[in-house]
């Protein structure tokens, strides 16, 4: 009884470290991939299906209690894997992927509901590792929004420069388009640097 | 009707650009700004904000398009502006007041304004008529 009643006194008073972070970014920056890479490391679980056709996440997923350990710190998150942020959907881009035009159109019309969920998880976090495509131009007005929202609510953010293991990455490009903010090269895919994201999660959100 | 049949129009083909001063936008509430802008926008209007949105009015912006996107409608909106900068100034952060400097924003239909090539400091785009 003595023991248990220290034990219970122990977990009061222990700080906690936790945070609700969201994965944010463009469609098809990898932001699934990289929740997938994460929960898989410390769960040996995953978080959902990819796909090369844009938009493939259309629900907000959120997974519990993922306890990292990295730089000598141990922090608890729940993972928010955030559908794909966009000012615009068109069903017509869909079927260039070979969908049929009903499933295309249904697509289109969840993929909307996805972006606002998106935006609405924006209020209810701790934090955002915004994902982009060091292939592609950093300067999306979707990175611009999600940075802007991060800055206006000071709240903590990581920009991971995804998809290195492609020729023609760039993380430099991102890193000279937002010096302000801490940037770590990975390929969620392949794994690639993935230990000094752990690293930075660790630092920034702990 | 042979009448009808061969007159010419001489209206003037093009897509309207318009030119919102700070002033103007400084006046309206979060949702007017946003409505004002997505109504603008909806009757093919292409609109240069002179001082931008707020990070959450854009987040806002974003929400109600999403709402407003339908099949061979309205497929949604181009928007382009340069990240907004933190006002650095002592008196701000003393008081704390809003540090947050929108800056020029460009937003139209996303069938007739495209996104050629953004920086830091430039944005290219092209306008097309449909």
């Amino acid at each position: 009884m003595p023991i248990k009643l220290f034990s219970w006194i122990k977990k009061l008073f222990k700080k906690k470290r936790m945070a609700r972070i969201g994965i944010y970014g463009p469609p098809n920056a990898g932001k699934t991939t990289l929740a997938n890479r994460i929960v898989r490391d410390w769960t040996g679980d995953a978080v959902g299906p990819v796909s090369h056709i844009p938009h493939e996440t259309r629900r907000a997923r959120r997974r519990e209690d993922i306890t990292i350990e990295a730089n000598g710190r141990t922090i608890t998150l729940d993972i928010v894997d955030t559908p794909g942020l966009a000012t615009k959907i068109d069903f017509h881009d869909f079927m260039r992927y070979g969908l049929e035009e009903d499933e295309a159109k249904r697509r289109a019309k969840e993929a909307t509901e996805g972006v606002i969920e998106a935006v609405k998880w924006l209020e209810d976090l701790d934090g955002v590792i915004l994902v982009m495509d060091a292939t592609e131009d950093p300067f999306t007005q979707v990175n611009v929004t999600v940075i802007g929202n991060m800055e206006a609510r000071h709240l903590p953010m990581l920009i991971a420069a995804n998809k290195i293991d492609l020729p023609e990455a760039s993380p430099t490009r991102i890193r000279s388009a937002f010096p302000q903010h801490t940037l770590v090269p990975i390929s969620a895919l392949e794994g690639e640097n993935i230990e000094t994201l752990y690293d930075e999660i660790a630092n920034r959100f702990g | 009707m042979t009448r009808k049949k061969n007159q010419t129009t001489t209206r003037v083909q093009g897509v309207e650009l318009d030119f919102i001063s700070e002033d103007k936008l400084a006046t309206m509430t979060a949702i007017e700004k946003i409505r004002f802008i997505l109504d603008e926008v909806r009757s093919s209007k292409i609109l240069v904000l002179e001082r931008g949105l707020t990070p959450e009015e854009e987040a806002k912006l974003i929400e109600l398009t999403m709402i407003e996107i339908t099949p061979d409608g309205f497929s949604g909106i181009e928007i382009e502006s340069y990240p907004t900068k933190q006002n650095t100034s002592i008196f701000g952060k003393i008081f704390g007041k809003n540090t947050t400097r929108t800056r020029l924003t460009v937003i139209g239909p996303a069938d007739k304004l495209k996104t050629i090539k953004k920086d830091r400091d430039m944005i290219t785009a092209i306008v097309t008529k449909q």
